[in-house]
């Protein structure tokens, strides 16, 4: 396949309707409606279902609907929509029924604005809907990274009986960027145990998330999280840049990863022993990466464009045993490589600590240059 | 000379709600007083000779707690063809 | 000659269909919910839909007592979630069951966009002028004056405004193929309902669109009445202002005899 000048949002779409994509229910938002466009396009052409739905409410639960076929269904949403949606996606994770979504992050919170924010993290990874659930989490950097982690996302889904978000934000959505997209799969609904389609031959089965019966529902927490020990131990996805011989790291997924890998090459070229480690699963977290740093390492710099909350998972694993900084940016704001940069030097020259909390020292020097 | 019926009521699903004591066109209908089915419920039953069969009691039960019969008639073969 | 009929056997004339499942319901003694669960598993039975049926509902246990695959929904969400199984699944038959709130409060937006878009999906509408299974608190259908639990002084138009006759509005919508109001309170209503329930389930096998029955129901418990008395309260207050009738009809539908 050739690689074509694409733009983020259209090409997470037709990377799912490449990956088989039964059902796409959406609603707009900036900065993802491009890609609820390129679906009413492209899924009646193909013959396959698209409704755009009264809201992002009625998505969610149109999606909810036909995952319980044991059809791949999708749906696409921004900050306040994703909100929207977190009464849905307890109950679909709660139904164990798999589904794919994707966060296009905005500013926020409230209505915030249109311009790209990571500001979602806390709940998506730590769930935002009631109750004790985990989805998994992939967050791409790049336009292919999108399409890649988006067929991925199905695969995952279904394997687990999970929710798979690809948790992107506007600066990837909107960009163009050359990227390849893989073959056209065949809609194809796998037969499985559980699945709701009309008691053909068969006993009828109920799909449902309640359980009046505190030791049965208990039962089904449990095994939820059993579960996710499973996706734990086999499904966590990172890259690694300059780490081999690193004194400091800095730690940033997907715009703001991408702005840190430059800083980091260009301190490189200064001289500093710097690297970069980029999550790529958020959920389940690089848990086992981040502790061997932590064995090895001077210090970290969280980057982020939010108020820290990655930095609160990455605080957890190194419990104080080495200095972590937070460099963020919110509302909006993209943190370009020259402040990364700066923060590197900052990180890298020193004198640092283990003592207070990251986000004050960040946040009076941010106040103080706005 | 009105069919004859008879109705079976599943006492375990009857709640006692007496929707079909009250629209029994024969008024043949009661709740049986003298016990109760395992939800404590008195179950409905008949109390005198007189259905027939007209199911109503059944298309108001909000349980479908009732079998109702009817006499079926079926007509003696012509007297010509018995002789033979 | 003699010709007098000879009586044969007792015939079963009615006896409890087969898609309703063999078990005690929660509902209270003379609820309505029952008679409504019960002519929908016979008409399911007659059309022989059982296999291809996929029932919708909120919490509220319908999903336990029909012997079809049903899926759980958030409250008031049944419509949307009926939708996408019905436009990955078209071939089935998909229902929803919904009560007062359900559909008329947290769910009025997915109903009417459901209608809207036509959905080929049938939709059973339990109004019963109180939120029943919550312990009686007013609904968009209590009436004015009512008293419920979260009206304890009665409905006050004022404050609460009035209640909202969704046979009607719902008709309007041009998605909406065959939407009417009957009522479960007395045999020839309730064979009444029956019928309108075929002609719904017809609707959707023929693709006609969206289709809505709303059914007037008795709630004894919540209403403070024996079972009997809520019938004579359904017809003296609830009909006046849920009038039964047939707000649309698609012309398919129209010329059927069943």
């Amino acid at each position: 396949m050739t690689r074509e000048l694409m733009k983020g949002n259209e090409a997470v779409a037709e990377a799912a309707i490449r990956a088989g994509l039964q059902a796409y229910f959406g609603y707009p938002i900036t900065p993802q409606t491009e890609l609820l466009e390129w679906m009413s396009r492209r899924m009646p052409e193909l013959g396959r279902a698209f409704v755009q739905a009264e809201s992002e409410l009625g998505a969610i639960n149109m999606v909810y609907g036909a995952a319980c076929t044991g059809a791949r269904a999708m749906t696409s949403s921004s900050s306040p929509g994703i909100s929207l949606m977190m009464e849905g996606l307890s109950y679909i994770a709660a139904t164990e029924v798999p589904m794919v979504l994707v966060d296009v992050m905005r500013g926020g919170p409230g209505l915030g604005n249109i311009s790209p924010a990571q500001a979602d993290y806390n709940q998506i990874v730590h769930g935002g809907g009631h109750g004790d659930y985990h989805p998994i989490v992939l967050a791409p950097a790049s336009v292919q990274e999108s399409i890649d982690l988006t067929a991925r996302a199905f695969d995952l889904a279904e394997k687990y009986r999970a929710i798979a978000v690809l948790l992107t934000d506007g600066n990837i959505g909107q960009m163009m960027e050359p990227a390849e997209l893989p073959p056209m799969q065949p809609v194809l609904t796998k037969p499985t145990s559980w699945a709701v389609s009309g008691a053909s031959g068969r006993e009828r089965r109920i799909l449902t998330s309640i359980s009046l019966d505190p030791p049965t529902q208990e039962r089904t927490n449990i095994r939820l999280q059993k579960r996710w020990q499973d996706v734990q131990a086999s499904e966590v996805m990172y890259k690694e840049y300059y780490l081999d011989d690193a004194d400091f790291a800095v730690i940033g997924f997907g715009s703001a990863g991408r702005g840190a890998l430059s800083a980091v090459r260009t301190a490189r070229a200064e001289g500093l022993k710097v690297g970069l480690l980029r999550p790529i699963t958020l959920s389940p977290f690089p848990t086992a990466i981040v502790e061997e740093l932590t064995q090895k390492l001077q210090g970290m710099l969280v980057v982020e464009m939010n108020s820290g909350q990655m930095l609160d998972d990455v605080r957890s694993i190194v419990s104080r045993r080495i200095p972590v900084e937070f460099y963020g940016r919110m509302g909006g704001m993209t943190p370009l490589p020259e402040e990364i940069l700066a923060e590197i030097h900052r990180l890298v020259t020193g004198p640092l600590t283990v003592n207070g909390h990251p986000r004050d020292r960040w946040l009076e020097r941010l106040s103080s240059l706005n | 000379m009105p069919l004859k019926g008879r109705i079976d009521v599943n006492e375990s699903l009857c709640k006692g709600c007496e929707l079909c004591i009250g629209e029994c066109p024969q008024h043949v209908m009661a709740l049986a007083v003298e016990r109760l089915n395992a939800k404590g419920y008195h179950p409905a039953e008949l109390k005198e000779a007189g259905c027939t069969g007209c199911a109503i009691c059944a298309i108001v039960c909000p349980e479908a707690a009732i079998t109702v019969y009817r006499e079926v008639v079926k007509p003696r073969k012509p007297a010509q063809e018995m002789a033979v | 000659m003699d010709l007098t009929n000879e009586i044969e056997e007792m015939q079963v004339v009615y006896s409890r269909p087969k898609s309703f499942t063999d078990v005690q319901t929660h509902y209270c003694p003379g609820c309505t919910h029952g008679t409504a669960h019960r002519l929908i598993a016979e008409v399911i039975d007659e059309m022989g839909l059982r296999e291809r049926t996929i029932g919708v509902a909120s919490v509220g246990f319908a999903y336990n007592y029909f012997d079809f695959d049903w899926v759980q929904s958030p409250h008031g969400r049944a419509p949307a979630m009926a939708t996408g199984i019905k436009r990955v699944l078209p071939d089935r038959i998909v229902m929803t069951y919904q009560g007062d709130g359900d559909l008329a409060s947290i769910g009025a937006a997915e109903i009417v966009h459901a209608a809207a878009r036509g959905e080929n999906i049938t939709v059973f509408f339990i109004n019963n002028a109180n939120y029943g299974m919550t312990g009686g608190q007013m609904a968009p259908t209590t009436l004015p004056g009512q008293k419920t639990t979260s009206s304890p002084n009665g409905r006050d138009v004022e404050l609460a405004g009035y209640p909202i006759q969704t046979a009607e509005l719902l008709a309007i919508l041009q998605g909406s193929s065959y939407v009417v109001r009957r009522s479960l309170h007395d045999p020839k209503n309730i064979r009444l309902a029956k019928k309108a329930i075929r002609l719904a389930f017809e609707a959707q096998v023929r693709g006609l669109g969206f289709s809505m029955i709303e059914l007037l129901s008795i709630c004894p418990t919540n209403w403070g009445m024996t079972p009997t008395q809520s019938l004579a309260w359904l017809e003296e207050k609830m009909i006046p202002f849920y009038p039964l009738g047939d707000f649309k009809v698609s012309p398919e539908l129209a010329g059927l005899k069943i």
